[in-house]
């Protein structure tokens, strides 16, 4: 039964800003290990979507499940509180501008929150954050201050930060838009490592080539509805509503 | 120029320096602590507390310093508040400064960009520890120059309480005017000790800033 049961599970996702629905009642899934890759125009309601999953943003009708457990439910301010945040710990995530703690080494981006969060003790985490950097290519920069690093290298310490936390899934809101074209590979190599570990993945990316690569799933979003879903065969090749068509030609034109 | 005077006065005016200093460090402390509580309540997500937040500053930024002064000590009486004139020279303008210094801890605080509260909230955080781990250490470098800006308006504000008979410098410089009618003498050296004054606190403001400004 567990592994049938899906590892993410949206039901009528529904959400407003002010009069403009963002999301027009978005049903989707995400099995264990499964790594799904979500495309469309800008504006469409990708990170919206993707931010609704760890409640960043709340949703005004719908259902979020993580693991068979429901995100957005309704409890009192202090349960709820208590609720998120241990939902939050299973679900890292990564920016568009990295956001690393500026203030902090890369080291106590790393164990910030396995310490204060699962009382990890300094020694244990230390030792985690450099196994989380060796995976992302960075053990030598376990020292280092943010500042010092380069866009593609800041991702790579993101995405270590975020496993740290041993996540059940991962969530990307284009992982690599803001790096300059020559840092793009690194990361996404890092993505694809742990898509070869089975990590579960929603990757939000406008890099049609990389979610061809990577994901078992596409899913196109347009004006806040799934248009079309399946494997990157059918829909980059064979897509079949007009939708699609329109926006893959747009991109594969420049 | 009666220089003989200055070095005659020059002990006295230091001293009642020295309790300016005083009284600039009492409301420092009340102020800071007031405006950490105000800036709280702006900052809040509860709609009640922000209003009230927003009212305290309007209130008192919105009326002279003086008026707050003279309202809290000789209005204080009439509705059971007696205060010794110092005290209620220091709580006056520790309350009247906790308007302008909450204003800077807000403007602190969201200055920080809004993707670090949320990186931290996406690892688990709750939105108290965001602030005290993520937010606030990053909000405090920002904070020291307007903080430092209040500072030395408090510390030249001070000069205001001597309208209730607080003996600091301005008070003293005035009771000697009545003594010896030499009013440029005795407003020269006033004007100098605080210069001092503000000259030490820019100082221990510029060695505070670049001590953050180091560790990040
Ligand atoms: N906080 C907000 N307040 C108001 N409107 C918002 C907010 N966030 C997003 N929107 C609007 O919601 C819509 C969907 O935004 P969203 O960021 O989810 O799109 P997206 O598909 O991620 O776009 P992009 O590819 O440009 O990142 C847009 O019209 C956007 O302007
Ligand atoms: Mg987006």
């Amino acid at each position: 039964m567990n592994d049938i049961r899906p590892m993410i599970e949206v039901r009528g996702a529904q959400k407003f800003f002010g009069p403009l629905e963002v999301l027009k009642g978005i049903d989707f899934s995400v099995a264990r290990g499964q790594i799904v890759a979500v495309i469309g125009p800008s504006g469409s309601g990708k990170s919206t979507l993707l931010r609704s999953l760890n409640h960043l943003e709340t949703l005004d009708g719908g259902e979020v499940w993580l693991d068979g457990v429901k995100v957005n439910q309704t409890l009192g301010r202090r349960a709820f509180e208590r609720h998120i945040n241990g939902v939050r710990q299973q679900m890292g995530m990564v920016f568009q501008h990295f956001n690393l703690f500026p203030h902090l080494s890369v080291s106590e981006n790393i164990t910030i929150a396995p310490i204060r969060l699962k009382g990890m003790a300094r020694a244990e985490a230390r030792a985690l954050a450099l196994k989380m950097l060796d995976k992302v290519g960075l053990a030598d920069k376990i020292d280092a201050v943010p500042a010092r690093l380069s866009g593609g290298q800041k991702q790579r310490v993101a995405i270590a930060r975020a496993l740290a936390m041993q996540p059940k899934v991962m969530l990307f809101d284009e992982a690599t838009s803001a790096l300059d074209p020559e840092l793009v590979d690194e990361v996404n190599l890092v993505m694809k490592q742990l898509a070869g570990e089975h990590m579960t993945m929603v990757i939000v990316t406008h890099e049609m080539r990389f979610a061809a690569e990577v994901a078992d799933r596409v899913i196109f979003m347009a004006d806040g509805a799934v248009v079309e879903e399946g494997s990157p065969a059918e829909l980059f090749r064979n897509p079949k509503q007009e939708r699609t068509r329109s926006f893959l030609k747009k991109f594969l034109n420049g | 120029m009666d220089i003989a005077l200055i070095g005659r006065i020059f002990p006295v005016f230091v001293q009642a320096a020295w309790t300016t200093v005083e009284l600039s460090l009492l409301s420092l402390a009340i102020g800071l602590a007031m405006a950490a509580l105000v800036a709280t309540l702006r900052l809040s997500h509860v709609t009640a507390l922000r209003f009230i937040g927003a009212a305290y500053v309007s209130v008192f930024r919105g009326t002279p310093a003086l008026i707050q002064i003279f309202l809290l000590y000789f209005g204080g009486p009439q509705i059971g508040i007696q205060l010794e004139p110092f005290a209620a020279g220091a709580i006056a303008l520790g309350l009247n400064i906790a308007a302008y210094m909450a204003e800077s801890i807000r403007g602190g605080v969201r200055s920080v960009d809004r993707g670090q509260m949320e990186a931290a909230r996406s690892l688990g955080f709750g939105e108290g520890q965001s602030m005290r781990w993520i937010v606030l250490p990053q909000a405090a470098k920002l904070m020291i120059r307007p903080l430092g800006v209040n500072a030395v308006a408090l510390v030249k504000g001070t000069a205001l309480v001597a309208t209730i008979s607080v003996v600091e410098l301005t008070y003293t410089a005035q009771r000697f005017i009545g003594s010896t009618y030499k009013p440029f003498e005795i407003f020269a050296v006033t004007a100098v000790l605080y210069m001092i004054m503000v000259y030490g606190l820019t100082v221990v403001i510029d060695r505070l800033d670049r001590a953050y400004a180091g560790e990040a």
